[in-house]
């Protein structure tokens, strides 16, 4: 049998990859709450085989915390990337197809919410919604569509100006056919690939909203929480109450943005052949 | 009963030239026109007024005296030179022939086209294959008057010959109004009753 | 007589094929040019006709060694009794053998044209007498790309190849968005080229346009050469002509009938095992559909065909 080709490679690492998140989030959903509640007895305890993590003040395992912590990290990132990802579908489908005065206020919206940091914003509209999930969510949802949105509204402008597009047309299809049938397929990749790149930002923008006490409230295992915890006790030594739950974050992060590159490379026709 | 352009005149954008100037053209039902210039006449241009894909800036394109419809399938339908532009990548060319309508099973025997074809995507054909899908679907779709822009230019003189023997025995029967762009004289010569010649 | 003059490029069962994904994890080796065989002698145009999309751009990309990277060339390349290989077609290239490219696409957009067709030896001079020949204004060379309209973009890349002074001119559909002024002059000017000594490969769709200005026609049918045949043979009709496809095509030419065979050219991925015009062939035994045919030599012609005469 001749060698696997390049692409199966790239698909079976891709596929590798996201089998190992898939058991991080089942993992952090099946673990129950009784599980991670520790007592005073086992308080600050230093890595071992019995706590991978090491424990945090109140002697809960910060492995399993961890795990939890990432598993909500992960639904509130999924989450909030589809909702933002469907915004920017919208509003670039909307802004190219749409007369020049919806263009010009689209666009102007897209460099409006792209010129506020995105954590200020993120912040205001958390807090304005009386924070918690719901307001963390809606706030992440918010502030991540733009670059997406331009990346589509391009993609629909330059499509619209296709033959085929207007052959369509001219055997007597309405713009909403052509929009459903020949535009929003060719979406698909650039949607997908958006939304799997959009994922590690998101999980980032919420650890260091809750990190900052503005996200999810101080009982939920959140990665945020647990390093603002730890903040407390990293001068006294206990180092591994940040630098565990951090690391494994990051390595999440990496990953998830290792994924999307290579599913971009699989999906992109320019790149799909090499 | 006539397709007519009236005093058209063409550009693309405010500052680009004209392509376009006072060009007036008439065709009945039944009658094969050909156009015939070399490059940069502004043949394609003049196609794309007659078959509504733009609108001139100055003038009139008349069907029987109106304006053309904007809404529904268009009576005047166009194919094009290049068949790998006019057919969406994605689609498989089952689908991009019902786009005009159902199946023509006589059109896609006089054509030549394989019912395996049907299942592939467009890439997976030659241009040659490609131009017979998009006549066959402009024939489908109805219509009394079709302009071909080039639409052998591309290919092999056998291939040439297959396709325009088909449209041509569709027009004859169908009293289409056929309108033939080309900058092949002997074509031209070939296939039509009147030549129009842009260049003189 | 050609063939005691010596051959400046010879290409001998030349197969380029392209390493693909088909759907989903399937690779397929997609071979788009299949055996093909033609030999240039110095002072004498060839040219090379077929339709477009079926390769033949591939074929000069092939000769100067530009080809995509998941492209793959096997057969034997010989240029001046040597073998081409990636280095020699490297230092040839731009020096030797010159191209006059399809597409304008090939110009840098962000270079001027005149000093974008100096190169680097700067021949400003040659350029403008080419320029002149060519009907271009002066005021060209200040131009960009993108302000040239698409008759002078063609014209700017003939004078690109013509002010090499190259051996060997690789000229792919070199004429389209022309005048008829132009086209002509254009092809006088590798007429004398050739008259020169030097030669020109001339790759077209338009045969009338290959049979009046070609010393030699190869006929070019799905990937491969069929026939190579004098021009004056495809004046003369049918009867002239080697290859069952090369009589089918002059039949179904406007000024000759109008009268196609049936069938289509059979494409890359598709390819019959035996001859590729067996499918098609009113001749064909069963010895063409198994086995390719070699070229042969018939009537101071080749023809790729177990039963050409």
């Amino acid at each position: 049998m001749k060698q696997a080709n390049r692409r199966t490679k790239l698909v079976v690492l891709t596929a590798a990859m996201v089998l190992v998140l898939a058991v991080i989030y089942a993992c952090g959903i099946l673990i129950p709450e009784e599980a991670a509640a520790g007592s005073f007895l086992n308080a600050k305890l230093p890595p071992s085989l019995r706590h991978p993590f090491g424990t945090d003040a109140l002697g809960r395992d910060l492995f399993l915390r961890t795990l939890k912590g990432l598993s909500v990290s992960m639904t509130i990132g999924l989450a909030a990337s589809a909702i933002s990802a469907v915004i920017a579908v919208l509003v670039g489908a909307a802004s190219a197809a749409g007369s020049r005065g919806v263009d010009a206020v689209l666009n102007w919206l897209i460099d409006l919410v792209m010129g506020v940091p995105h954590t200020i914003l993120i912040l205001l509209i958390s807090f304005a919604l009386g924070r918690g999930l719901n307001g963390l969510l809606a706030g992440i949802a918010a502030t991540h569509w733009c670059s997406l949105a331009r990346l589509i509204r391009g993609e629909v402008l330059q499509l619209r100006s296709q033959q085929y597009v207007a052959v369509s047309r001219r055997l007597g299809k309405s713009s909403g056919w052509i929009m459903l049938y020949h535009l929003l397929p060719h979406l698909a990749p650039q949607f997908v690939v958006g939304l799997v790149l959009m994922f590690p930002h998101a999980i980032l923008h919420e650890a260091s909203i809750s990190f900052l006490g503005f996200g999810l409230p101080p009982e939920q295992p959140a990665i945020g929480i647990i390093l603002a915890e730890s903040m407390r006790y990293l001068s006294a030594g206990m180092w591994w109450m940040a630098v565990l739950p951090g690391l494994t974050l990051v390595s999440i992060v990496l990953l998830v943005d290792k994924a999307g590159e290579h599913l971009k490379t699989l999906l992109d026709p320019y790149s799909a052949q090499e | 009963m006539a397709l007519e352009a009236k005093n058209v005149d063409f550009r693309y954008g405010r500052n680009q030239p004209w392509i376009l100037k006072d060009q007036c053209l008439k065709i009945g039902k039944g009658e094969r026109l050909a156009v015939f210039a070399p490059s940069g006449y502004g043949k394609t241009t003049l196609a794309m007024l007659l078959a509504g894909y733009l609108e001139p800036i100055n003038g009139q394109v008349l069907l029987d005296e109106i304006p053309l419809p904007k809404k529904g399938a268009c009576p005047v339908q166009l194919i094009c030179q290049h068949p790998e532009k006019a057919v969406n990548p994605r689609w498989r060319l089952r689908r991009v022939l019902e786009e005009s309508g159902p199946l023509r099973e006589d059109l896609l025997e006089a054509l030549g086209i394989q019912r395996a074809w049907l299942a592939r995507f467009p890439r997976e054909l030659s241009g040659g294959e490609l131009q017979r899908f998009c006549v066959a679907r402009a024939l489908t779709s109805g219509g009394d008057y079709l302009i071909c822009d080039e639409i052998s230019a591309m290919l092999d003189g056998i291939t040439q010959a297959q396709i325009w023997n088909v449209v041509l025995e569709e027009a004859e029967k169908r009293s289409l109004g056929l309108i033939a762009i080309t900058h092949n004289r002997r074509l031209a010569g070939r296939i039509a009753s009147r030549i129009l010649d842009l260049s003189v | 007589m050609e063939q005691t003059r010596k051959a400046l490029l010879e290409m001998r069962n030349i197969s380029v094929s392209f390493r693909m994904y088909g759907r989903g994890l399937e690779q397929t080796d997609l071979r788009v040019i299949s055996d093909l065989h033609l030999t240039v002698y110095p002072g004498e145009i060839v040219a090379i006709a077929g339709s477009s999309g079926s390769g033949k751009s591939l074929l000069a990309s092939a000769i100067l060694g530009i080809l995509p990277p998941n492209a793959a060339v096997r057969g034997d390349l010989q240029y001046k009794g040597e073998a081409l290989t990636p280095e020699r077609q490297k230092w040839i290239r731009g020096r030797e053998i010159a191209l006059v490219p399809q597409s304008v696409a090939y110009l840098d957009p962000l270079m001027k044209v005149g000093p974008q067709t100096d190169g680097y030896y700067k021949p400003t001079k040659k350029r403008r007498m080419l320029f002149e020949r060519l009907q271009l204004p002066a005021s060209v060379e200040r131009l960009y790309p993108f302000q040239l309209s698409g008759g002078m973009a063609r014209r700017v890349l003939v004078s690109t190849a013509l002010v090499t002074g190259a051996r060997l001119i690789i000229a792919d559909e070199p004429t389209p968005g022309m005048s008829i002024e132009q086209a002509l002059e254009a092809l006088r000017m590798f007429r004398e080229m050739a008259d020169e000594g030097k030669s020109v490969i001339l790759i077209t769709h338009d045969i009338d346009l290959a049979v009046e200005f070609a010393d030699r026609v190869a006929v070019f049918y799905a990937g491969t050469t069929v026939e190579t045949a004098p021009a004056s043979d495809f004046k003369a009709g049918p009867e002239a002509l080697r290859h069952p496809y090369s009589k089918a095509l002059w039949k179904a030419l406007p000024q000759n009938g109008f009268e196609p065979i049936p069938g289509f050219q059979p494409y890359a991925g598709n390819l019959p095992e035996g001859c590729l015009f067996a499918p098609r062939c009113p001749y064909k035994t069963e010895q063409c559909e198994k086995q390719v045919p070699p070229m042969l030599e018939i009537r101071g012609g080749e023809a790729r065909c177990f039963h050409g005469a």
